[in-house]
């Protein structure tokens, strides 16, 4: 007690204050545990802290928009100051988004910082999924966290999807409008699953204060629960660090939370905050009021869901012609699910992919260190196949923007995004393999032979040579300091039975592993020099 | 960093805890780590200068955030609403969101500034933990486990355990049963739209419901219809019945027609067609004259209006459905009945 009253005046309020929190809930503890922890540095972990702190932002711009928002689609009059809607009846929910935007001062500039914090969230959340990918992040002991981040990415696809819904205008109306139809095409409970969902017939009266219960409570509530969990798994597991010199699977190599990264990262923050302000201020984004409220009967051309939802429309626009079928009296949707199929699909591939490559390389160690995207060639592969897959789809979407704006045939543009959906991941896939391949044996290169200098001699032979100066210890081991995989066989078990797993692990092993460059090892080093002294 | 004690044993064990390595390759023939590359001393770590010119960078972004948000306030106030002038909402939300973002710039770089010329820059190395608990602890973890299962007897008491999960399986189930009346059975809503409601339901400009003479109607016009009175429902089933309603009419020349039943259901060359796309139901609203297209505008779903409106091109899968007309005694066009299938996207049941 004697103790705190002179810390207390030693150090003032702080020092106080301090005092006051450890007496009670042990913030020393806490301090001294994670105060110092080591973070690396590199600039792809910021992607997802771009995706954290957009959260933040649409946290903060989402409870001011719910102040003014009035999520009822009971029919009004508009009697606000935009002219030309002046009169018109609407939804409650257009009218308000209308006042937002026009009578609330600040009221347009959250809409906007809103909607571009949801676009920047899903983003940054892909771009960072695709950063773990490349690099191996997802592998023993993050597999779970991979999938707790995939959980995070779908849920921002939703929160996207149920708040962009919420203003009621043409352009929502008629996204939910293909969300009733998606629905309706699903075998057996398609039309009760519509009807559940919108309350009775499209679009009634009920859609919109359902998906605002969704978009501000349900949906967020479970991001901050992943989140919290997925960012806890962060301090378990400690952040990966890439390959260089003295960096290893059994440390963490950086800068301490405080003071180093409080400051960068809480700095970061409002870079990201202000980056989003920014482009609220200068850019418009969704100006429902040009688009009228929704009815059922017109549409504008050229119409473009939210850029994350693209991708599942492109694979609607991609379906041939007239595949539904009816079998008995039942009619199925082909041309609904075929679609659906391919999204599920390749949202599933990637969240197991972890536990995939996990069972075929059988390696059981904990891994911290990061690969390159090269000396994992066939992942890499693999990954660029799927993002390629990705942006066929996601184009697919915009088949009409692409055939007006390029004054190309929309028939021909749409059968080259059904050819490309095929071959350009095949492409990609062994374009990228031999490219990884090519980078690995140029690492090998360097380590050995070391950089071209660009210094030609003469020996007194007569030869011409350029001179190569050779890699420093540091740069060496960041090339050599890869993990190397083999096939495997399959093999007999036990029972002397070579079981099916066993011939499609082999088989799989060989597609991973069969082409590959191996580090450079000492003996290979020691003769390139030795070579090197003969010259 | 400071190594503790708990580290160093936790690390030793990385070592000593034998995992599969799979498919790796270990090699004997490895590289030697070179360790952490010599720290690079900058500046502002060995010129009094520098360290000054650096502090005092980061005080002026400071206050730049100050000045920022001072301004922001400033523009809330000084660029108020004009209902007269539509550019003020532009110049309220653009210097709003300038001030704004001068305030959260000017921490954010100088935060960072701070930390990448003041703060010390040296990488530290810090051991990991293996994420599996040590061999005591995992024995005592299991030591729990095993006591509360003896003191419960989980395992040993079989019908309890039976009946728990039983209990456990069920008791969600009337939580889902509660969802049931987010909406109603959708029975045959689906099959009936307004023009089945009346006999000789008049077809009328959509938004304002005023009738259509087929002397109205031109070659190549195109008319947006909705059935007689329904400007005048009140929502939601104004909406409700207009999103199954909504008809796209259309003269061609008769001789293009190329359909017999598609002639007979329609005036004089003008046909009646069902404008919610037999795909995901958005309107189709784009029509083309010279080729008879209708476009719609989500998937590119091409209908042949000569023909039909067969599918030519895109992911719909069904014609869209025609709606019969006839003229009645006072010119107008009129709708004898409803059509003869549902409109809109296809659903499992559609034939039944």
């Amino acid at each position: 007690m004697s103790n705190a009253v002179t810390a207390k005046k030693k150090g003032g309020f702080l020092a106080g204050t301090a005092n006051y929190l450890d007496e009670r809930v042990g913030i020393a503890g806490i301090v001294k545990e994670f105060g110092r922890k080591i973070f690396p540095d590199h600039w792809s972990f910021m992607l997802g802290e771009v995706a954290l702190y957009s959260f933040l932002v649409l946290l903060l711009s989402g409870t001011f928009l719910t102040f003014f928002f009035n999520p009822t689609m009971a029919e009004t009059t508009y009697d606000g100051v935009f002219g030309p809607l002046k009169g018109a009846h609407m939804s409650s929910a257009y009218a308000s988004t209308l006042d937002i935007s026009f009578e609330v001062r600040g009221g347009l500039l959250m809409r906007q910082v809103h909607h571009w914090s949801a676009l920047l969230f899903v983003a940054a959340a892909g771009l960072h999924m695709l950063r773990v990918f490349f690099t191996g992040a997802f592998r023993k002991p993050r597999e779970i966290n991979w999938v707790v981040g995939f959980m995070l990415f779908i849920l921002g696809m939703a929160g996207g999807f149920t708040g962009y819904s919420l203003p009621d205008d043409l352009l929502s109306g008629n996204g939910l409008r293909i969300i009733d139809g998606m629905l309706k095409g699903l075998p057996w409970i398609g039309s009760y699953t519509s009807s559940l969902l919108f309350g009775g017939e499209f679009p009634g009266n009920q859609i919109v204060p359902r998906l605002y219960s969704l978009h501000i409570m349900i949906v967020p509530a479970l991001i901050l629960v992943f989140l919290v969990i997925h960012l806890f798994m962060v301090v378990i597991h400690k952040h990966t660090h890439y390959s260089g010199p003295g960096k290893k699977d059994t440390n963490v190599v950086g800068y301490p939370l405080m003071p180093v990264y409080v400051a960068k990262a809480g700095g970061f923050f409002f870079i990201v905050f202000g980056v989003i302000m920014l482009t609220a201020a200068f850019v418009t984004i969704n100006p429902v009021w040009n688009y009228g409220s929704y009815d059922p009967s017109p549409v504008s051309a050229g119409t473009q869901p939210d850029w994350y939802i693209g991708f599942l429309d492109g694979a609607l626009r991609l379906a041939p012609t007239g595949i539904e079928t009816t079998i008995g009296n039942a009619t199925v949707s082909w041309n609904i699910l075929l679609p659906m199929i391919v999204g599920v699909g390749l949202l599933g591939v990637v969240a197991v992919y972890p536990f995939v490559e996990g069972w075929i390389t059988g390696d059981k160690r904990e891994h911290h260190l990061l690969d390159r995207p090269r000396n994992a060639p066939t992942r890499t592969a693999i990954g660029a196949a799927g993002v390629t897959f990705y942006a066929v789809l996601w184009a697919g979407a915009g088949t009409d923007l692409i055939a007006t704006n390029f004054k190309m045939s929309l028939n021909q543009v749409l059968t080259t995004m059904q050819i490309l959906l095929f071959v350009a991941p095949v492409f990609a896939y062994y374009v990228t393999k031999r490219m990884c391949l090519s980078l690995q044996r140029k690492d090998r290169e360097i380590v050995l032979h070391g950089h071209e200098s660009g210094r030609i001699i003469r020996l007194p032979h007569g030869e011409y040579v350029e001179v190569h100066e050779q890699a420093d210890a540091y740069q060496i081991w960041k090339l050599t300091d890869f993990k190397e995989y083999a096939p495997t066989l399959a093999r007999p078990n036990e029972k002397g039975i070579i079981t099916v797993r066993a011939r499609i692990r082999s088989a799989l092993s060989k597609i991973f592993f069969e082409d590959r460059v191996s580090p450079v090892s000492q003996t290979e080093l020691d003769a390139a020099k030795h070579h090197g002294e003969l010259h | 960093m400071a190594k503790n004690s708990k580290d160093v044993v936790q690390h030793e064990e990385v070592a000593e805890h034998d995992y599969a390595t799979g498919l790796a390759v270990v090699s004997k023939d490895k590289l030697t780590d070179p360790g952490i590359e010599p720290h690079r001393v900058r500046m502002t770590d060995k010129s009094v200068k520098h360290e000054k010119a650096a502090a005092l960078q980061v005080a002026l972004l400071f206050t730049l955030s100050i000045l920022g948000s001072i301004f922001a306030i400033w523009a809330y106030y000084v660029f108020p609403f004009d209902d007269t002038n539509a550019s003020s909402l532009r110049i309220n939300t653009l210097f709003l969101g300038l001030g704004i973002s001068l305030g959260l710039f000017g921490i954010g770089i100088g935060a960072v500034h701070w930390a990448k010329t003041l703060m010390p820059d040296a990488e530290v190395s810090e051991e990991r933990h293996l994420t599996r608990g040590t061999e005591e602890v995992r024995a005592a973890a299991l030591e729990v486990i095993r006591l509360a299962d003896q003191e419960s007897g989980f395992s040993r008491r079989k019908l309890i355990r039976r009946t728990l999960y039983g209990a456990l399986a069920l008791f969600p189930i009337p939580a889902i049963v509660l969802f049931s009346d987010l909406g109603p059975n959708p029975k045959d809503s689906l099959r009936h739209t307004m023009w089945g409601a009346k006999k000789n339901t008049r077809l009328t400009r959509d938004p304002d419901g005023t009738p259509i003479k087929a002397s109205d109607v031109q070659v190549g016009s195109v008319f947006h219809v909705i059935p007689e009175g329904l400007e005048k429902l009140e929502a939601p089933h104004m909406l409700n019945e207009k999103a199954k309603a909504a008809v796209l009419l259309v003269r061609l020349d008769p001789n293009d027609i190329k359909n017999d039943k598609e002639r007979e259901w329609g005036y004089d060359g003008i046909v009646a067609y069902s404008k919610i796309c037999t795909h995901v139901g958005c309107p189709v609203a784009l029509y083309e004259q010279h080729t008879h297209h209708l476009l719609c505008p989500c998937h590119q779903s091409t209908f042949d209006l000569a023909e039909d409106c067969k599918v030519v091109f895109g992911p719909a899968s069904r014609p869209l459905p025609q709606l019969k007309i006839e003229v009645d005694a006072e010119g107008y066009l009129v709708a004898p009945g409803d059509f003869a299938e549902p409109v809109g996207p296809s659903f499992w049941e559609r034939k039944a």
